[in-house]
């Protein structure tokens, strides 16, 4: 398969006056895990749900795994996943029989038992859903969203809310997905998260990309200045590694304090984003 | 960990079956329904408690005879009853699905390949056991406290199952249709129990239908309460009881059509106007 898991070209929607989506193009590729980042409002979720197939685009050309979702069929629903931001739905039910019961909606689902272990949550399988925490929670809509052994898998803003041990195993839950070769697409407005799942991300502002690449090189991140900081000092500069053994020579041995860096996600992120 | 969750281009699964057919997974959702329902024990205590309560309030109010028939007001009441038993899905639904529309049921759904029918398939059989259900529990106590005679003909009882499926279909797709009506799963109740109890009382459940003004009784006849009502009392007051009857007649033909059309208008109604996403979501 050559194909792209995902290509738009020229995307738009308006609502009202508003325009949510101004020309957006995107690749892809299957196998990819690429992380979508921006403010809210910037049209992040609308993208995301056009690509999803619940809402309708103005203009533009999308294909999701070779379909168009703005005319979702039954057996395109069957190989792409969804993992919706909030839902407090299903209260009653336990794991397993939720888990058991969307399966039911696959040709081709996996066993439930199987997924449920994946996600972590054998233990609790007997447990109704109202009684889980969280993180659990969102275990059991990981695996109502990969029961069917999607091709593609769309996760929106899915640790928001997690203590930060929750939201590490949940990462790990995550990776284990993406090695098994499923194209992943997140939502995210963590920095940390986009920059630990991600292969690639773009950064979306007022309704238009404004930087995409891969984490550690987004915004000319990696050949930004380097800041040089030691105990009584620092220094912006282009060659830190001469600035370190100049220092290391001027100490004479071990510097005090050292710490090199580049600009943090973060930062590059809030300059992409004019904050 | 040799298993593959999911297909990739290294480890292709093999090729996949064909989809689960729509009844099947319409059962799934029926049962996997039906479970959810009996679990919410509040919900079901009030559900099937509410018109037995009644039943046996106005039931013993009103104990009377009615001149010239040999019945008795209660019967009256036991048939009114059945008829907004029957009638529970309307509320049943329009609330229900106002909730799985704020909870992000319905969302959750659409983004399966569930059959959206299938949801529908499951709605209609568990509104269909519930109302059985309460049916059976007013038939009991009609029978065990208030002289009510189980009709013993099989006509009779031809007459209430077509009523009573025709009258739960017809009044569970008005519910599916109003369920879009309320802002929030919050406000569905209120504004979904209010034309509930008008109908009630204007459909001659609560107030004999002979008591009532006729303007009011022009307005009943529009909605299916009225007639799955007067199907009812044909089954259980039988002959005697048609003196009482406006038509003097329990006029089972117009029962039938009426009741027919709401069933076909209520899912183009439903087909028309269906949201599966909520206000909020746009």
């Amino acid at each position: 398969m050559t194909t792209t898991a995902v290509k738009v070209r020229g995307l738009a929607k308006r609502y009202g006056d508003v325009q949510a989506v101004g020309g957006i193009d995107l690749d892809i590729e299957p196998g990819e895990v690429f992380a979508i980042l921006g403010p809210n409002g910037a049209g992040k979720s609308t993208t995301v749900e056009i690509l999803e197939g619940y809402r309708r685009r103005d203009a533009g050309e999308v294909s999701v795994l070779g379909v168009d979702p703005g005319r979702p069929t039954r057996a395109w629903r069957s190989r792409v996943g969804v993992v919706l931001q909030t839902a407090n739905d299903m209260t009653e039910a336990t794991v397993r029989e939720t888990v058991r019961h969307f399966a039911g909606y696959y040709p081709n689902a996996e066993d439930p038992d199987e997924v449920i272990e994946k996600v972590g949550l054998t233990e609790k399988a007997g447990k109704r859903v109202r009684e889980l925490s969280g993180g659990q929670r969102r275990r059991v809509d990981v695996a109502l969203g990969v029961i069917g052994r999607p091709e593609l898998l769309f996760l929106d803003e899915p640790t928001t809310g997690f203590d930060p041990e929750a939201r590490r195993r949940f990462w790990e839950l995550i990776q284990g997905l993406a090695h098994r070769g499923t194209t992943i697409v997140l939502t995210t407005h963590y920095l940390d998260e986009a920059e630990a799942l991600a292969d690639r991300v773009a950064v979306i502002a007022g309704g238009r990309i404004v930087a995409e690449g891969e984490p550690a090189t987004l915004g000319g991140r990696a050949t930004a200045k380097a800041t040089v900081r030691w105990a009584g000092g620092s220094l912006e500069t282009d060659t830190p590694t001469r600035t370190v053994r100049e220092l290391s020579e001027r100490f004479d041995g071990e510097i005090p304090e050292l710490t090199v860096s580049r600009p943090s996600l973060e930062e590059v992120y809030l300059r992409l984003i004019g904050g | 960990m040799s298993e593959t969750l999911a297909p990739s281009s290294a480890a292709p699964v093999p090729a996949p079956a064909g989809p689960p057919s729509t009844i099947r997974v319409g059962l799934s959702r029926a049962a996997f329904e039906t479970r959810m329902f009996f679990r919410e024990k509040d919900a079901v205590i009030f559900t099937f408690s509410f018109p037995i309560v009644l039943l046996v309030i106005f039931g013993s109010i009103f104990a009377q005879e009615l001149e010239g028939t040999g019945l008795n007001v209660s019967q009256l009441y036991v048939a009114g009853l059945i008829g907004s038993a029957a009638m529970t899905g309307f509320q049943n639904l329009g609330i229900g699905i106002a909730g799985d529309r704020d909870d992000g049921t319905l969302k959750r759904l659409a983004g399966t390949p569930m059959p959206p029918a299938a949801y529908f398939i499951g709605k209609a059989l568990n509104t269909l056991l519930v109302s059985a259900v309460q049916v059976a529990i007013l038939l009991a106590i009609g029978v065990a406290l208030f002289e009510l005679e189980p009709p013993s003909a099989p006509s009779d009882w031809l007459t209430f199952a077509w009523v009573f499926v025709l009258g739960v279909l017809g009044s569970s797709l008005l519910g599916i249709a109003a369920s879009g009506l309320p802002r929030s799963a919050k406000s569905a109740s209120a504004v979904i129990a209010m034309p509930f109890v008008v109908l009630q009382f204007i459909s001659g459940v609560f107030i004999p239908i002979s008591q009532l003004p006729e303007w009011v009784i022009r307005v009943a006849s529009f909605f299916p309460l009225k007639w799955m009502c007067q199907g009812f009392r044909s089954v259980f007051l039988g002959d005697g009881g048609a003196t009482l009857e406006l038509a003097k007649s329990y006029e089972l033909g117009r029962v039938a059509l009426i009741l027919g059309a709401w069933v076909i208008g209520g899912l183009l109604l439903c087909l028309t106007t269906f949201r599966w996403k909520s206000r909020r979501d746009g």
